[in-house]
């Protein structure tokens, strides 16, 4: 009873309040960094240095006046931004936060649940949640909205190709698609798969910068150009479920991007016995310093960066990354049968 | 079925507006797009929104009041609007404005071009997606509002000129303050050009965008740094020399292609140009008064003059005609570079992609105030 | 007795989503109707320990094909009904025609079922424990990989075939 119910809800309780946290916090961060690349101070006022300006952003977001349009879709219009947050949620299930520990003498592995398909599920599940846009433009009934959520749904599928072509030139280095499977392959061939995949990394991360719209190609929601893009009608609570489900989503991908390229929870060198010393930090905290590594890049970018084009967008994604991912799958193949 | 298979596919036009109320129209420039899926096929420029009616008004204030009014039209450089009205009055009524003033006209209205363009750059940065550019940009324009808060006592609406002459001589020390930010500028440019100048998407977004050949720019009335970019050499200060222009040295920057990067990098080039004249201007400051002996009451003969300076943004003109007579000009008509630059926008836009039309809004390099009046 | 329950009411579920997939009166919701009932025949796999097989599913159907589907309803205006000029009598004709083929298969296999049952042993021995990615990559690339080349043979040549029909200057 404990084992198979108590334990796992009490993981998801965590987990949840962990992300949404990060998620409120990266608002924060994203607002910082930029700040400070950009020669201000960003929030200041709530609390010393801002600090308690998620939780005002969150209540004033839950308190303001949420908006249907006179000739939106209703139902289509309430279930989208649900449709977006649910999958940007549940991929969470499947990513190793760390190995197991021990507490109150019992043994916890530090993930939800490690199913022997967990790479496709990430896959899989993420590619529902391009409905959310599509739809949050459409029930809209807007002009704005409908082709920013043209552009996002067309942006999401090209990239997926791409991402999903160098995931399975990793799957064929780990053999295996359990996430868990693919950091304890790592850690057996002693190397983080980034050195031996550089060509898939940077394929990924260009990829995850775009299936999570962030700049440079934040292209359905530029603000330049489409007002707010697909949610330009969504106000108050549901527009919030979009904002999480945006920055979920980049958690997401750069937790993903930790498990596959840096070794997930392993110190950095695992096969070198001299850096040993390092594994006295616990490998949640690995985890979590990498991931956050990601996150930081990711707006790093956002605040150097000017924004793609549409159709150069997709120029680059179906015909630089997509035939570079399958090159890259073929010489991965290659590799394997011969060595 | 419909009976032509090439409509089997087609797609309805959609009709899109962009402004009065957008985030990069700058302003209350509204454009109804028609779009083909995400292309322009046709752009409607509507205007109007920011009216006020500037050239009655001006027929209705007498001579001296009329300069805060042209404040008011190319909002982001007032100064260069003053010294353009400040001119014609003068040519109206042949009056020969002392030496030191001529030179500091020529001073703040350099430094009005730089401020003018830095505004330029980063909005039209930041509707390309580089938000930093514009927030740097922003940093060194307030340096440069600094100065003329030093001189006037206002930072946007600086009414700093006089029919005659100048209001007031140099504050002490603004000779090393404006050589200071001329350094700062130079410097801060590299840092821009860093972001941009060599930035691959940034190319991509810019070159081959909104080409505009020498011919059509030239049929179309632009002016300024957007046609110079398509390769036609057409300076007022060099061409029709005013203000200390005819003494100073420098070069005019321009283009081959005509596109939108050609746009940027020959406003670019006008930033260090404009340090150097500013420095030239400096170094030759003539010793002096500052304001001529006009008559108490400003009353120009009877007659009408046209008179043309080169804004940040283009041909600024003057056109008015006195009765020699009321205490106000009997007709006062403005020849807005924004105004002339905005129609080649249609021309611009068409065939391109929506992005586009931010970016190509942005490098003509409107600002509202002038355009509508 | 829980995997029973699970299984009837997800039976009833796919089958309500069915329904409303025809009787919903706009298109877009018929289209969602249609996701709803892929993700419960997911689930329908995963209760049958298929989970690879789940996840395709949903990355298939749900996330690739049904997104298509939805751009083709957003975008048509569907009120030009194309088939306002022909005789909507034909019409119920002709789908009375084709759910009637259709309840006659279904019945053909039932009673097939009944008389010849099918044998749990031939089933059983393809789902090795928990490895059913190899056992779908066996089956895929080493028993039937002459078919499996020909399907996507035809896929592309359709594919080919859309574009050159779509594009209007090639």
């Amino acid at each position: 009873m404990i084992d198979s119910v108590l334990i796992p809800l009490f993981k998801i309780v965590i987990l949840l309040v962990g992300v949404l946290t990060a998620v409120a916090y990266m608002v924060l961060l994203e607002r910082k960094v930029q700040a400070w690349v950009q020669v201000r101070l960003g929030p200041m006022r709530v609390g010393p240095h801002g600090v308690l300006q998620p939780i005002a952003d969150v209540v004033k977001l839950i308190i303001k006046e949420d908006i249907t349009p006179a000739r939106a879709d209703r139902w289509v219009y309430t279930l989208a931004p649900i449709l977006v947050l649910v999958p940007a949620l549940i991929v969470f299930a499947v990513i190793p936060i760390g190995e197991s520990i021990t507490m109150f003498g019992r043994e916890v592995p530090l993930y939800l649940t490690d199913i022997n398909v967990g790479l496709l599920y990430i896959v899989s599940v993420s590619s529902v949640g391009v409905y959310g846009i599509i739809l949050g433009g459409w029930a809209s009934n807007s002009k704005y909205p409908l082709l920013g959520a043209l552009r996002a749904s067309a942006q999401l599928v090209s990239y997926e190709v791409a991402v999903t072509m160098t995931l399975v030139s990793l799957i064929l280095m780990a053999g295996t698609l359990s996430m868990v499977g693919i950091v304890e392959a790592q850690r057996e061939a002693g190397l983080w798969y980034i050195f031996v995949q550089p060509v898939a990394f940077v394929i990924f991360l260009i990829g995850g910068l775009a299936e999570t719209n962030r700049a440079p190609f934040d292209m359905p929601e530029a603000e330049s150009e489409l007002v707010a893009g697909f949610h330009t009608e969504y106000s108050g609570i549901r527009f919030a479920l979009f904002f999480l489900a945006e920055y979920a989503n980049m958690i997401v991908v750069s937790a993903v991007a930790t498990t596959l390229f840096l070794g997930g929870w392993l110190r950095p060198f695992p096969n070198v016995a001299v850096l040993a010393p390092l594994g006295l930090v616990p490998g949640w905290a690995w985890f979590l310093l990498k991931t956050f590594l990601f996150l930081y890049f990711f707006l790093q970018v956002r605040a150097t960066l000017p924004r793609y084009r549409y159709d150069q967008l997709m120029r680059l994604g179906w015909k630089v990354l997509i035939p570079l991912a399958i090159a890259n799958l073929f010489v991965t193949g290659a590799a394997r049968v011969l060595l | 079925m419909p009976q032509n298979p090439q409509s089997l596919f087609d797609t309805d036009e959609l009709v899109i507006n962009m402004g009065p109320q957008h985030p990069s129209t700058h302003g209350v420039l509204r454009v109804v797009l028609r779009l083909d899926g995400e292309r322009v096929v046709d752009a409607d420029v509507v205007i109007g929104y920011l009216h006020r009616g500037v050239e009655k008004l001006c027929e209705h204030r007498d001579w001296t009041q009329i300069v805060l009014i042209t404040d008011r039209m190319d909002y982001v450089a007032a100064a260069t609007n003053n010294l353009g009205y400040c001119e014609t009055v003068e040519k109206l009524m042949s009056f020969e404005v002392p030496r030191r003033a001529v030179y500091i006209r020529t001073l703040l209205s350099e430094l009005q071009r730089i401020a003018s363009h830095l505004v330029w750059l980063g909005s039209h940065a930041m509707d390309i997606g580089a938000v930093t550019v514009f927030l740097y940009c922003l940093r060194e324009r307030e340096l440069a509002l600094d100065l003329f808060e030093e001189y006037s006592g206002a930072r946007l609406t600086y009414n700093c000129m006089r029919v005659g002459g100048m209001p007031f001589d140099l504050p002490a020390g603004f000779d090393r303050k404006v050589r200071e930010f001329c350094d700062i500028v130079e410097e801060k440019l590299l840092e821009y050009e860093t972001l941009l100048t060599q930035n691959r998407i940034w190319l991509e977004r810019t070159r081959g965008v909104g080409v505009i050949s020498a011919a059509d720019a030239v049929a179309i009335g632009l002016s300024g740094p957007s046609l110079r970019a398509s390769g036609v050499l057409r300076d007022v200060r060099k061409d029709e020399p005013y203000a200390a222009y005819a003494d100073l040295e420098f070069d005019v920057p321009i283009g081959g292609a005509g596109d939108t990067y050609d746009r940027y990098l020959v406003r670019l080039e006008e930033f260090r140009q404009s340090t150097r004249i500013i420095r030239q201007v400096l170094d030759g400051m003539p010793e002096g008064p500052v304001m001529g002996k006009v008559p108490r009451l400003i009353k120009p003969p009877a007659g009408e003059t046209y008179h043309a300076i080169e804004s940040p943004k283009g041909e600024l003109g003057y056109f008015i005609v006195s009765d020699g007579k009321a205490l106000s000009p009997y007709r006062f008509r403005v020849r807005p570079p924004s105004f002339c630059n905005l129609q080649a926008l249609r021309q611009l836009v068409r065939g391109h992609l929506v992005a586009d039309v931010v970016a190509l809004i942005g490098t003509i390099d409107i600002v509202l105030g002038e355009v509508d009046r | 007795m829980g995997e029973a329950i699970a299984f009837y009411s997800l039976a009833a579920l796919i089958l309500v989503f069915a329904v409303l997939v025809v009787s919903a009166r706009s298109a877009v919701h018929s289209v969602l109707f249609l996701v709803a009932n892929f993700l419960c025949v997911a689930v329908l796999y995963v209760l049958l320990h298929a989970e690879f097989l789940a996840v395709i599913q949903v990355l298939v159907y749900a996330g690739g094909i049904l997104v298509l589907y939805l751009f083709v309803v957003m975008l048509v205006n569907l009120k030009r009904a194309p088939e306002e000029a022909s005789d909507p009598r034909r019409r119920d004709r002709f789908g009375l025609l084709l759910s009637g083929a259709i309840l006659a298969e279904l019945a053909a296999i039932v009673l097939y079922s009944f008389a010849a049952p099918w044998s749990h042993t031939a089933g059983a021995a393809a789902v090795p424990g928990p490895g059913n990615v190899e056992t779908v990559g066996r089956a895929l690339y080493v028993d039937y990989v002459i078919p499996f080349e020909v399907a996507s043979i035809l896929l592309l040549v359709a594919m080919v075939g859309a574009i050159v029909l779509a594009k209007r200057d090639l």
